[in-house]
């Protein structure tokens, strides 16, 4: 995987991660045309598109949108169970998740994120052994440094 | 000094903003707060305030001054400041900023944390946005913890290897004994990663592939696992709708793949398990049609027995069928890639195919096209061009061109009358006439010609075309053409396909005029209508409406049009005699590579039509640049741009235009195109007949002419020899000699030139561009100057001396008085 992207129905992004490297200006152009691209996509289009010389899959999930782009050898059916199992993973840890819980938590999502994916890749294919890992390491977090206005779960 | 406000807290004040300005004033305001904070080197709230900052930075604003603190937070003791520490840096930071190698040290320190978390955050970093120096640093931790018996740092490892050798492939070696018994592990995340850094090896070196297929028997050890899974009872951990692991199967199929490709007994080994994965899996969920999808594209790229690629083929036409248009598409995606070698199995499933055509979706319809001109052969050819016709006519703008490209293509192979051809010719000209490419005009009316007894057919047909509309350029152009050339069929009424029209020939002459004044006329089809006017001078009886319309336009304000109708006035005039011969009927064109685009480009037996090897030729896609440079050096106005040695273009349309280009530099014997100096295999032999790039006029008669030092300076010694070509006097011949008296070579030498407007100049391909050391050799370059006058000329050098670039610009006035007579 290139690079993943959420955002709103509204093109506000709500989470950028990047796994190759370009300059803060060229991501800035990519997202902006990207969303633009996808959101210009009516709902009946499947979730495949191609996009410069890059396979882009996307698929919404409320009012949120998950993009990724992918090299030219990677399956697109299973990026979208990957998108899917991500999706999932955020539901479990926020309960019911909606877009304000990544709006306000948005540093846990990149938390999950990592621990789910790795350099573009999927390290765990387990969900419990992933939700293991971000509660173990939420349990680290020290107390008494809390930037979280509310605990964990 | 308050605490700063927490992160959710300013989250929900930036949100309450309702204008654009109000939010940044906000922003601004609490980065003005961080900053302060920042300096007073708070270590307390450091974590709050950059995570602040990572939340400004996704609205878009700069956050470049939290790059240090990232820095700071991720040496810190706490968990939580590196949590947020390491976040940002990877938000913030990339390997374009020096700041990053920072880090390098805390990553390595954190490598070795006693809490695996903390080591999976600094695995976790190196393996996003490591840069090549930090992966080299820190390879060898990562090579340790590759073979830690901890399966949480040991999966993370496998993907941080993988990341490392994308950046540092000659680092690839030392992770291989560590891969060893990677997949002899029970654990699904190990083992999904090391079939990921497997499959990295084999992609990136094909000697790790063969000592992974031979020595490792790789293959034997993932059908296992692969058996495992599909044959294995409901594991809750990793099912997703029945299936176990599909993120693993899939990745397992593909490195399957990799191993299985141009290898009999691997694709052997895999045959068994293929059949069973494509046969039990469950496809009523996309899970399951990711594996299938997966197993098909291993299945065609194997050496796979026919049974088992039928099978695949037929998956693939069930998709086909599929509600789901993601399962339509990723079929069509397959097919495409499999119609060549597959052919005959796929034209089975050639009616779906066309289904999709109707699709509403734009990418299938997209591969549905493709797909469908892959298919069509002989026997199809009426069904399938009815249906892409239809195609044609419904289809939206952006795919006209590429069908209507399709259509001629496919017509021209398996046309199965000549009537019919034309007929889909008019047909695609009627309906997409304007979306047609440009060079189709030429290669239709190359068809149009060829086929003579089509002739008095053809000319009516686009005749009452024209008289229907003239809007669409392509269209007309054809038209005007063929009336040009046909108008005598046209009047006299000649044609037997169809009842023959009754039109006079003021009538043919008044649609021809019509077109010349339209506004929907472009300049180019206008002269098209010109000279198609001029042509019928000798096919009808009348001519002084000729002559009046030529007369007319010898005035007109479009240069194009005026210079024909002059030339074709003053063939009226003093060389009526002339004009017969010179109006003459076409005769049968040969398809020459000069018509075609691509055929021009020495090949060298590759089918990319790319531009000559680089190192033998100044570097061609600069010379825009850096001859816009001298111009600016020479005062702008009155230089002409150097026409360095030209590249093989696509010619413009017809093939005579790429000679129209170099015509003007009067030399006689044709354009030296190419350098063919610098192509070592055959060229195609049309442009590049009988020419070189060497100094082709060395005419004794010019050594009258004494030799001068151009430049000499660092080293670096240039002289000019100059010739007359002959038989043009009017061109100088200089022959450049450059020669070093340093004692390192120059290499990457390149000379440039420009002069005043007054002259037109051309540089052929150097000899070489290394300038070899103490004088041992001489790099010589031509250069041709058409000059009636003093030359002068400003030059520019660059070369690589010792590792350094050098550059020098240098004006050249000494032009011995002869060299301009």
């Amino acid at each position: 995987m290139q690079f993943m992207l959420l955002f709103s129905r509204q093109g506000k992004l709500r989470l950028q991660k990047w796994y190759v490297p370009l300059s803060d200006k060229e991501k800035k152009k990519i997202t902006r045309e990207l969303v633009q691209t996808v959101l210009a996509r009516k709902p009946k289009m499947c979730s495949f598109l191609e996009w410069r010389d890059m396979k882009i899959v996307y698929k919404r999930y409320a009012s949120l949108y998950f993009c990724c782009a992918i090299e030219n050898q990677d399956n697109e059916l299973i990026t979208l169970e990957i998108i899917h199992r991500y999706v999932e993973l955020l539901d479990k840890y926020f309960g019911s998740v909606c877009e304000l819980d990544i709006i306000f938590n948005f540093e846990k999502a990149y938390f999950i994120l990592d621990e789910f994916l790795l350099g573009g890749e999927a390290q765990e294919t387990s969900k419990k052994n992933v939700l293991k890992a971000i509660e173990q390491a939420d349990l680290l977090q020290e107390p008494r440094h809390e930037y979280f206005a509310v605990p964990v779960y | 000094m308050p605490a700063p406000i927490r992160l959710r807290e300013l989250i929900r004040t930036i949100r309450t903003a309702r204008t654009q300005a109000e939010e940044r004033e906000m922003i601004q305001k609490e980065c003005a707060a961080i900053r302060s904070s920042f300096r007073e080197e708070d270590n307390t709230y450091r974590c709050r305030n950059v995570a602040k900052l990572l939340y400004m930075h996704m609205l878009g604003y700069p956050a470049h001054f939290g790059q240090l603190e990232c820095l700071k937070l991720i040496a810190s003791q706490k968990f939580t400041d590196k949590r947020i520490g390491y976040l940002g840096a990877m938000l913030l930071l990339d390997e374009r900023q020096d700041v990053h190698l920072l880090m390098t040290n805390c990553i390595k320190n954190d490598l070795n944390h006693s809490t695996q978390y903390v080591q999976g955050l600094a695995l976790c970093t190196l393996g996003c946005m490591g840069s090549s120096e930090m992966c080299r640093d820190l390879a060898g931790e990562v090579e340790k913890l590759l073979k830690t018996s901890n399966s949480y740092l040991r999966k993370k490892a496998a993907l941080c290897a993988v990341h490392v050798i994308r950046k540092v492939p000659e680092l690839m070696e030392m992770f291989l004994p560590a891969t060893k018994n990677l997949l002899s592990e029970k654990n699904h995340g190990v083992l999904h990663t090391s079939v990921v850094l497997l499959t990295e090896m084999c992609e990136r070196s094909p000697d790790m592939l063969s000592h992974f297929r031979k020595n490792e028997k790789l293959v034997p050890q993932l059908v296992r696992i692969l058996k495992n899974l599909i044959m294995s009872g409901y594991s809750p951990e990793h099912d997703v709708s029945g299936i176990s692991d599909p993120f693993l199967q899939v990745r397992i199929l593909r490195l399957l793949r990799i191993l299985g490709k141009s290898d009999d007994d691997s694709s052997e080994a895999m045959n068994d398990i293929l059949a069973q994965v494509a046969t039990n899996t469950e496809t009523s969920k996309n899970v399951g049609n990711a594996i299938l999808y997966e197993t098909v594209l291993t299945i065609m790229d194997i050496k796979s027995e026919s049974g088992l690629r039928v099978l695949a083929i037929n998956i693939l036409g069930r998709f086909l069928l599929n509600n789901d248009k993601n399962i339509r598409y990723v079929a069509l995606t397959s097919l495409l890639k499999t119609v060549q070698t597959d052919h005959n199995a796929v034209q089975r499933h050639r009616s779906t195919i066309v289904d999709c055509l109707k699709d509403l979706d734009v990418s299938i319809k997209r591969r549905a096209m493709e797909l469908s001109f892959a298919l069509v052969n002989g026997n199809n050819i009426r069904g399938m061009m009815k249906e892409l016709l239809y195609f044609l006519d419904s289809c939206d703008p952006e795919f006209k061109a590429d069908c209507a490209s399709g259509v001629f293509l496919a017509a021209e192979k398996y046309a199965p009358s000549k009537r019919w051809h034309i007929d889909t010719i008019m047909r695609v000209l009627t309906t997409a006439g304007s979306y047609v490419r440009d060079d189709s005009v030429p290669n239709l009316i190359q068809l149009i010609t060829n086929s003579v007894e089509m002739h008095a057919y053809t000319v009516q047909r686009l005749y009452k075309a024209l008289l229907d509309d003239i809007s669409q350029q392509p269209l007309v152009q054809v038209a005007s053409w063929c009336i040009g050339e046909y108008g005598d069929l046209l009047v006299s009424g000649q044609c037997e396909e169809e009842e023959p029209i009754q039109v006079t020939e003021d009538e043919v002459l008044d649609v021809l005029e019509g077109l010349l004044v339209s506004n929907l006329s472009t300049p180019v089809t206008r002269g098209y209508s010109l000279t198609a006017i001029m042509k019928l001078s000798t096919r009808f009886s009348g001519v002084n409406r000729i002559k009046k319309v030529v007369s007319i336009y010898g005035s007109s304000i479009d240069v194009e049009l005026q210079q024909r109708a002059v030339e074709y006035n003053a063939l009226f005039k003093k060389y009526d005699h002339m004009r017969p011969a010179l109006l003459e009927r076409m005769p049968i064109m040969e398809k020459t590579a000069t018509n075609g685009p691509t055929e021009i480009v020495q090949t060298n037996g590759e089918t990319e039509p790319s531009v000559v090897e680089p190192k033998h030729l100044p570097p061609v896609t600069q010379p825009a640049n850096q001859a816009n440079d001298l111009l600016d050096l020479l005062g702008g106005n009155d230089v002409v741009p150097v026409i360095q040695t030209t590249m093989p273009t696509k010619p413009a349309s017809a093939g005579g235009e790429l000679l129209d280009l170099l015509g003007d530099l009067s030399l006689s014997g044709g354009p030296a195109t190419a350098p063919a100096s610098s192509v070592p295999t055959s060229q195609p032999s049309f442009l590049l007949d009988g020419l070189s790039s060497q100094p082709l006029f060395n005419d004794i008669a010019a050594a009258a002419i004494p030799p001068m030092t151009a430049y000499n300076k660092n080293g670096l010694k240039i002289d000019f020899t100059f010739e007359r070509a002959n038989p043009n006097p009017n061109v100088a011949v200089i022959t450049i000699h450059a020669s070093n008296s340093t004692e390192a070579d120059m290499t990457e030498f390149v000379f440039q030139a420009a002069v005043p407007k007054t002259f037109q100049l051309q540089l052929l391909s150097p000899s070489s561009n290394v300038v070899p050391a103490l004088n041992q050799g001489t790099v010589t370059q031509v250069i041709r100057v058409l000059n009636p006058q003093k030359l002068r000329m400003r030059i520019k050098l660059t070369y690589t001396l010792k590792g350094s670039p050098v550059q020098d610009l240098a004006e050249v006035n000494n032009f011995p008085a002869q060299s301009w007579q």
